[in-house]
């Protein structure tokens, strides 16, 4: 801070300072829970209007909430949570956005700076216990350099690899009766920091001369391109190639879904047609995924076996990290692409239309299989997959969607049609019970005219169901939509694979509580679904009550499982289709 | 393979933390591990002894540089290179054994720091093989203690890891 700006910059508190730090960042909106230790920033909080605060009903929740508002909109999410307890119940959602590079603030609390060690009440140490699932962390040594942690914060939090900053914030260093003058500074130099800005453009010709000479290619799409803004260039990029596109699951809506180029959701739960086109591609080209043991099915050996594999993605160590990468290029996923799309358009050049046709030919025939096509239904009961589709249908295909972890998750991926980017938020790497509902809350107050959905199970939903509450306050006309089979679905899919049908806690009909009542008793509309003729009616009655919070109880069939299924330690071509079919 | 890299960093609290967390996080072996401030106060030099194909080390030189307080670092073992290991030994020498230790002292170009009627203290520098070397010749004698500053190193040439 130099001479000349102290004299005119105002004296502000460091908790004051926190907060019109956060102003001068852009925040609008922080999700939060107090406590001693971060007292003196509520007390800031309270003086002012310029950042509203969030009152969750769980540290776990303002996690997850800001986790949501930051991937629907591509802004950073903010938490502000207190020491010890705080801390570490905050720590399954930093997680959580660790493994999906979701860019979060979290500031924690701490014990004053004297009794750091001295295991004092409600000391942690959040910035120990929150190391290997953050990009970056700091603990404020004084007021004074608050301001200059939260821009660097902010600016790591938010560029190359997005990812989860802590900023522990010792109670001292928030003292209202000490003042210090407040500059935001508008750059912070950083020696050890920097990001690629643009892929080496001898890499990206190599890559353009190899999509071109492709006999068999396949464009495979993950959270990267959603994060970096990549989208709009991504499917620019793949109808001038004229080539097949799938999505991970975190890489949804990247492309649409209802574009004939496109072939479904890929891997463990993938459609035939991606798992097939991926297996037989002799070009790969990966931009921004990294070949999760979700998508290369556990044995990387056996992974596109033709394939020459080309890889865009922003953080290096991504790169040849399990599938090695025969054309790697690091850089923002946006940038390459629309460099890609710059050089093919100057050659004037494009695939071969006859040696692509004999591809998709091969494609469609794969597509015959049908392999998302709903069972019928043998006992009455209401297919799970039916639910999804009937969402779609009632929401336009527009809401923001988010899940939990399960079945219900995987049914989502598959049958809900993402055609946009930022709609479908779920918690795809760490897989987090009890993300949905709270991410829900995010995306809500990100878009309070939207439809924001949450998809769950009852398993999930009872993780975070405490949220209901928050909803309440603040007014959040979320629809939740319960795929209740009354078991821990996917678990239970599992022990009748691979284990007999032997269900060891995965199932709890007798003890599941009265959805409807619970949604009633916070204030809200509970509405249950229990035959298959009720469910057109009653799912369109839950979105027409725009104002209010709806929770909807859907009996499903506790019999289904999700196909098709990757077979273990097979390649992607290996799956079991149905019950009774395998390829 | 055994790889020495040296990383210069930020002298930061927590930033040492970071490197060792970061191999224990993704089931890196650390051999050795030496770290000091240099001549910039503001940086910190460490070097440490991994093991690994190139596959892996590339692995692990990618993680490092991912770490934010990591500004530079070199596999030293990707080229010419001098390797350096400090040890101290206390060693029971009495009678005829005291002749004899100090005539493979002399040999190892060790220095003899302290010593009592009943022991001495060496002072050894040279690569790990050297100090194992020294540490055989002398096995005939008990030791009574070993501290090992673990490898560090630098280039040959005009190579250099600064900033």
């Amino acid at each position: 801070m130099t001479g000349e700006t102290t004299e005119q910059a105002e004296l502000l508190s460091g908790g004051e300072m926190l907060i019109r730090a956060l102003r001068d960042e852009g925040v609008e909106i922080i999700f939060g829970y107090p406590g001693g230790a971060v007292l003196h920033i509520y007390d800031a909080i309270f003086h002012q209007e310029d950042v509203e605060h969030i009152l969750v009903r769980h540290e776990q929740a303002a996690t997850h909430a800001a986790d949501g508002y930051a991937r629907a909109t591509g802004k950073p999410g903010v938490v502000l949570v207190t020491s010890g307890p705080g801390a570490t119940n905050a720590i399954t959602g930093i997680a959580t956005a660790y493994m999906d590079s979701v860019p979060l603030i979290v500031i924690s609390g701490q014990v004053e700076s004297r009794m750091v060690g001295t295991d004092s009440f409600q000391e942690t140490d959040m910035v120990g216990i929150s190391r290997p699932i953050v990009k970056h962390s700091f603990m404020a040594r004084n007021a004074e350099e608050i301001p200059t942690l939260v821009k660097k914060a902010f600016h790591i939090a938010t560029t190359g690899r997005q990812g989860p900053v802590v900023i522990d914030i010792p109670k001292d260093t928030t003292d209202p009766r000490v003042k210090a003058p407040y500059v935001y500074p508008d750059e912070i130099p950083m020696r050890s920091y920097s990001v690629p800005e643009k892929g080496h453009p001898g890499q990206i010709r190599k890559a353009v001369d190899t999509l071109l000479q492709a006999r068999r290619p396949m464009l495979y799409s993950g959270g990267g391109v959603i994060q970096g803004e990549g989208a709009e260039a991504l499917t620019r990029l793949a109808r001038l190639l004229g080539f097949p596109i799938t999505n991970t699951l975190m890489g949804l809506g990247a492309y649409p879904a209802s574009d004939p180029q496109f072939l479904g959701m890929l891997g463990m739960h993938g459609t035939y047609e991606a798992n097939m086109a991926m297996h037989y591609c002799d070009v790969l080209l990966c931009a921004g995924a990294r070949f999760d043991d979700r998508v290369t099915n556990s044995d990387p050996s056996k992974f596109c076996p033709d394939a020459t594999i080309l890889h865009i993605d922003i953080d290096p160590a991504s790169i040849s990290k399990i599938v090695n990468a025969d054309i790697p290029i690091v850089g923002p996923v946006a940038s390459v692409l629309e460099d890609m799309i710059a050089e093919i358009e100057r050659r004037k050049a494009g695939p071969d239309a006859e040696t692509l046709k004999i591809w998709w030919d091969q494609i469609d025939r794969w597509r015959e299989k049908d392999s998302l096509r709903i069972p019928e239904s043998e006992n009455g009961l209401i297919k799970p997959q039916q639910v999804v589709k009937l969402m779609h249908e009632l929401t336009g295909g527009d809401a923001f969607v988010s899940s939990d972890v399960g079945q219900h998750q995987m049914f989502a991926a598959q049958y809900y049609g993402f055609d946009k980017p930022r709609r479908w938020i779920n918690s795809g790497g760490l897989g987090t019970m009890g993300f949905g509902f709270p991410a829900a809350v995010g995306a809500q107050f990100a878009f309070p005219d939207a439809v924001s959905v949450c998809i769950t199970g009852e398993g999930s939903f009872l993780m975070n169901m405490q949220e209901f509450a928050t909803c309440m306050q603040y007014q959040l006309p979320i629809k939740i939509i319960c795929l209740n089979n009354q078991a821990l679905g996917m678990v239970k899919q599992w022990q009748d694979m691979q284990y007999g049908g032997r269900y060891s806690h995965s199932t709890y009909a007798e003890s599941l509580p009265d959805f409807v009542k619970l949604a009633e008793s916070f204030g809200h509309v509970g509405i249950r679904i229990e035959r298959p003729g009720e469910l057109r009616e009653k799912l369109s009655e839950c979105f027409s009550l725009k104002d209010r919070l709806v929770f909807v109880d859907v009996l499903v069939d506790p019999d289904e499982h999700v196909y098709p299924m990757a077979i273990k330690g097979g390649a992607m071509k290996d799956m079991v289709l149905s019950k009774t079919e395998r390829t | 393979m055994r790889r020495i890299i040296s990383i210069l960093m930020e002298n930061e609290p927590g930033a040492l933390s970071r490197v060792v967390g970061l191999f224990s996080q993704r089931n890196y072996n650390i051999d050795s591990l030496t770290v000091a401030p240099t001549e910039d106060q503001s940086l910190s030099r460490l070097t440490l002894i991994t093991d690994g194909d190139d596959a892996r080390i590339e692995q692990v030189t990618k993680h490092l540089n991912r770490i934010v307080d990591v500004v530079k670092l070199i596999d030293l073992t990707g080229g010419a290179h001098i390797e350096r290991e400090l040890m101290l030994i206390k060693l029971k020498a009495t009678g005829a054994q005291r002749a004899e230790v100090l005539r493979v002292v002399e040999i190892f170009r060790g220095q003899v720091i302290d010593q009592t009627g009943t022991s001495y203290s060496i002072q050894l520098a040279g690569t790990s093989e050297k100090l194992d070397g020294f540490l055989a010749a002398v096995s005939d004698c008990k030791v009574l203690e070993v501290a090992r500053t673990g490898v560090t190193g630098i280039s040959r040439g005009t190579k250099v890891l600064a900033i």
